[in-house]
């Protein structure tokens, strides 16, 4: 596999760059299709989430057992019932915040997703859940083929990824999804006073507003720097706003609260990218996942407080992903090496909340069904694609089959 | 002497641009002279650090704050500030090019060292001068420096064995009992052959290999001298055969055989220098050569990677030959190469600072830029290091190169002024001057117009003193911000 962002983005130019048209043309597109559309936040956990801490099978008896450090503990999980199964399940212990949007039955959890010959690699697996094709991960990803799928001209502020690169799953061959991690720095400064600097954001403009074709290179940056002054004004309005909670200080929560504030001031953004790190977890993984399942939990927590003041949750969904599970087995460091399958959440105030797919049955026979690798690694149950397709289908309300490129419907009716 | 543009060409890609005064000397010495001049670096005294805090030279902030002096081996702000005054000022540009490849080729991020042991200790790993450490360990970069062009192979195996690279990629807890992948998968995947040239059973076979390769702690905890070193702990690895799905050895065997736990360390020096040498890591490199210093506007040719991996492997992974051969090939000199490479953060900013002026700049300031234009030296997002090419250019990035020549110009506002007296009789030239003095890529007709429409916008234009101190730091900063400068 050689695949490379940079090829498809090259590749993927002339297209793209013909796509753009008129910056205010555009706002007044955002403004004109106020609240009509549902909004997606997509959350990926990177490094491979280690599903089994993050949701617990406790009376598993091989779980201590295999984990003699890194078990979670039966009496410090927070018990959230059993799957179809009757696999007693619990949330790590950090996750109190879920707990409670779990229990008004607005949090789903797919166990077990994943997919036939899982590629350990950080960056296939990445690829793979991105494009959602495990046999070719050329070309755009699933988001990025949906934002295909819309009538120019597209809004640029359309999609908003949080991070600092554009996901590929948020790849597309007609439209820029701007990265904004931080609205309020999302301004055009001038070295002279404020007249002047007018004269100079005009000129800007207007030296970025031909795209020639014959410069594609060229093209593309100064398809970029239309798109960063067609978005500026509104992500000023975002970059003001004042949420209805604290939101702790950590770059996953900031992503967040930009996110609620987008919604909040209604500038017509409808799908979000935030990613947080740090889930490769190969060493000492005890005190690290702790950390991470409190930034986590308290971050998920104030977004969804946030949306819920301010009335929006209904309109909301939250996904969250990894590219792999991680083997059950704890290495020498105290850690886990990379796995296979892994669990999928939805949170949103239409998400039918609940446990969905069974739990693995953790023993170490190697004909043991639920397990591959030789029984270390969890076999999936759940093919991630027909998670995105009730995305695509009953909540964006497009066309799974076409997005997807074939059909994953009739799997886990959380929605 | 007017610059040459090969010249200029050559600088830009083999180093961060050039002053006017740089540009003119080595217009005057030639093409093949300036090339061997940055190939052979080490004819040039490497003493640069020397002039960090003299005047007449970008400055630099403690980021300790308080009366702390500046600590590159201690702070990783001021670490950072110390690599960008060596990219803006340093005299030997290639080896610095090549550090910043090696950089992104071997990611190695400072925080999840820092996380590890703090701080300093973290920021001795990554960025200290063996001359600032009590026991004269490298950090990483220093690695990449002294390694920037001898031997591949050489460079993998004290990559491997860095403190820093053990902490990354966990390779300090890897024992016999637990063998411990990340290591063993990433220096297949990432390092060396690449996807698709190894099975995962090679994985576990490599994170075996590897087994040992850990570290010790001189010193106690408290003992503010105190330092991790490489340790090759015999008790701890395994011994017995590792068997891969590639050669290993020179007559094609794929077995590394049993050894006793004293010479076991030779197992993993053995898989190193069997990935050096796989066909795939010499094509490899000329691929990332390409794109880092030929285009990112075309895809290699075939021809080049041929002819660059052929160099690699009769020279044994010798990269100053490979460099040299990428840097005098048509390919390179060729009319569509010039400007078809995205440049990144770093190399915009050191650039800038060449062309528009460092005088009263601190370094300090254009940390937090880079970081929102996607880079921050020693903090890549991941071990494959940064997405390159377009992917720099997401609209925040884009913005913050804008917003990094507007600061840029306001604290060189003086410095402009006096430059462009004598220069601005009229708004064409103006234009002419700057764009001469920064070299960017030809700019479209509509964008030169646009320069000459923003120099015209306002009051008549008269050429007064005071007419230039405003408008000739507005002008520099729409070159420095546009599209056309963006490309080197």
């Amino acid at each position: 596999m050689k695949f490379s962002r940079r090829d498809f983005v090259r590749g993927g130019i002339s297209a793209f760059s013909v796509g753009f048209a008129a910056p205010q043309f555009l706002c007044d597109i955002a403004l004109a299709q106020g609240a009509a559309f549902r909004n997606l936040v997509v959350l990926y956990l990177g490094g491979g989430n280690d599903s089994l801490s993050m949701l617990v099978p406790y009376r598993d008896p091989f779980y201590a057992a295999r984990r003699p450090t890194l078990a979670v503990p039966a009496g410090q999980v927070l018990q959230i019932g059993r799957d179809s199964a009757g696999n007693e399940l619990g949330l790590h212990p950090r996750l109190t915040g879920l707990r409670t949007i779990y229990n008004e039955g607005r949090l789903a959890l797919i166990q077990r997703t994943g997919y036939q010959n899982s590629s350990r690699s950080h960056f296939e697996g990445t690829d793979i859940w991105s494009t959602a094709n495990p046999l070719s991960t050329q070309g755009p990803g699933w988001l990025g083929r949906y934002l295909d799928t819309i009538p120019a001209p597209v809004d640029p502020l359309y999609a908003w990824n949080t991070g600092a690169e554009v996901p590929h799953s948020l790849l597309s061959r007609l439209v820029a999804v701007p990265s904004i991690s931080n609205p309020a720095a999302y301004a055009f400064q001038s070295p002279n006073g404020a007249a002047e600097a007018a004269l100079e954001r005009e000129a800007a403009m207007r030296m970025s507003s031909h795209l020639p074709l014959h410069r594609p290179h060229l093209a593309f940056v100064n398809a970029s720097a239309q798109a960063a002054f067609a978005t500026l004004d509104r992500v000023a309005i975002v970059g003001a706003y004042a949420p209805t909670v604290t939101y702790p200080a950590n770059g996953f929560a900031l992503a967040l609260r930009a996110v609620a504030a987008a919604l909040a001031t209604q500038i017509g953004t409808r799908i979000f990218w935030v990613q947080t790190g740090g889930y490769d977890t190969h060493a000492a993984q005890g005190g690290t996942y702790t950390t991470l399942m409190t930034t986590l939990n308290d971050g998920l927590l104030a977004f969804y407080q946030d949306l819920s003041n301010n009335g929006l949750l209904n309109d909301t969904l939250i996904l969250q992903f990894s590219e792999f599970g991680r083997r059950i087995i704890e290495n020498g460091s105290g850690g886990t090496d990379h796995g296979a399958a892994s669990v999928m959440m939805a949170i949103g105030g239409r998400v039918r909340g609940g446990i969905y797919g069974t739990a693995p049955s953790l023993s170490p026979d190697p004909s043991n069904p639920t397990l591959e690798n030789g029984a270390n690694d969890v076999r999936h149950e759940t093919d991630f694609r027909s998670v995105y397709a009730r995305v695509i289908d009953n909540w964006l309300g497009s066309n799974s089959a076409a997005i997807l490129g074939g059909d994953f419907r009739g799997g886990p009716d959380f929605l | 002497m007017a610059a040459d543009p090969r010249v200029q060409h050559l600088l830009r890609r083999a180093g961060f641009g050039a002053t006017t005064a740089e540009a003119a000397a080595f217009s005057q010495r030639g093409f093949t002279p300036t090339l061997d001049a940055l190939v052979d670096f080490h004819s040039t005294p490497d003493d640069v650090d020397a002039l960090i805090g003299q005047d007449g030279y970008s400055a630099v902030t403690p980021s300790a704050g308080g009366m702390d002096p500046f600590s590159p081996a201690s702070y990783i702000n001021d670490a950072r500030q110390r690599w960008l005054f060596r990219m803006v000022h340093g005299r030997r540009p290639l080896q610095e090019k090549m550090a910043l490849f090696w950089h992104q080729h071997f990611a190695t991020a400072y925080s999840k060292l820092a996380n590890a042991v703090g701080g300093p200790g973290a920021t001795q790993m990554m960025a200290a001068r063996a001359s600032e450490h009590p026991s004269g360990l490298r950090g990483e970069i220093e690695l990449f420096r002294d390694y920037a062009l001898p031997y591949f192979r050489d460079l993998l195996i004290e990559v491997a064995r860095h403190p820093a690279m053990l902490y990354w990629l966990d390779g300090r807890l890897n024992t016999k009992a637990r063998p411990q992948e990340n290591f063993a998968r990433e220096v297949m995947e990432l390092f060396t052959i690449g996807v698709g040239e190894f099975t995962e059973s090679d994985v576990y076979a490599g994170a075996r290999v590897f087994t040992g390769w850990n570290l010790r702690r001189i010193g106690d905890a408290r003992d503010p001298l105190g330092f991790f070193e490489f340790f090759y702990n015999g008790g701890q690895h395994d011994t017995g055969a590792k068997t891969f799905s590639f050669p290993i050895h020179a007559d094609g065997s794929k077995t590394i055989p049993a050894r006793a736990e004293s010479g076991g360390m030779q197992d993993g020096i053995d898989l190193l220098t069997a990935l050096a040498r796989h066909p795939s890591t010499g094509r490899r490199l000329a691929q990332k050569l390409w794109s880092f210093f030929v285009s990112e506007v075309r895809a290699p040719d075939a021809g080049f990677v041929d002819r660059i991996a052929a160099v690699y492997t009769r020279s044994n992974g010798h990269m100053a030959p490979v460099v040299r051969a990428v840097l005098s090939s048509r390919e390179f000199d060729a009319p569509d190469s010039y400007f078809a490479r995205f440049s990144w953060p770093v190399e915009f900013v050191a650039r800038a600072l060449k062309e528009i002026g460092y005088a009263g700049f601190t370094l300090n300031s254009a940390l937090g830029p880079l970081s929102n234009m996607g880079q921050q030296l020693f903090e890549p997002p991941d071990v494959a290091g940064w997405e390159r090419g377009p992917a720099w250019f997401t609209t925040a990035a884009m913005l913050a190169r804008m917003n990094f020549a507007s600061t840029l110009t306001r604290v060189q506002r003086d410095n402009i002024a006096a430059a462009a007296t004598g220069n601005g009789a009229t708004p064409e030239a103006l234009v002419s001057f700057y764009l001469d003095r920064m070299s960017p890529a030809p700019f479209e007709q509509n964008a030169y117009a646009s320069l000459l429409n923003y120099l015209r916008s306002g009051p008549a234009w008269t050429g007064s003193a005071a007419q230039l101190r405003v408008k000739a730091p507005g002008l520099i900063h729409l070159i420095g911000g546009s599209s056309e400068y963006q490309l080197i």
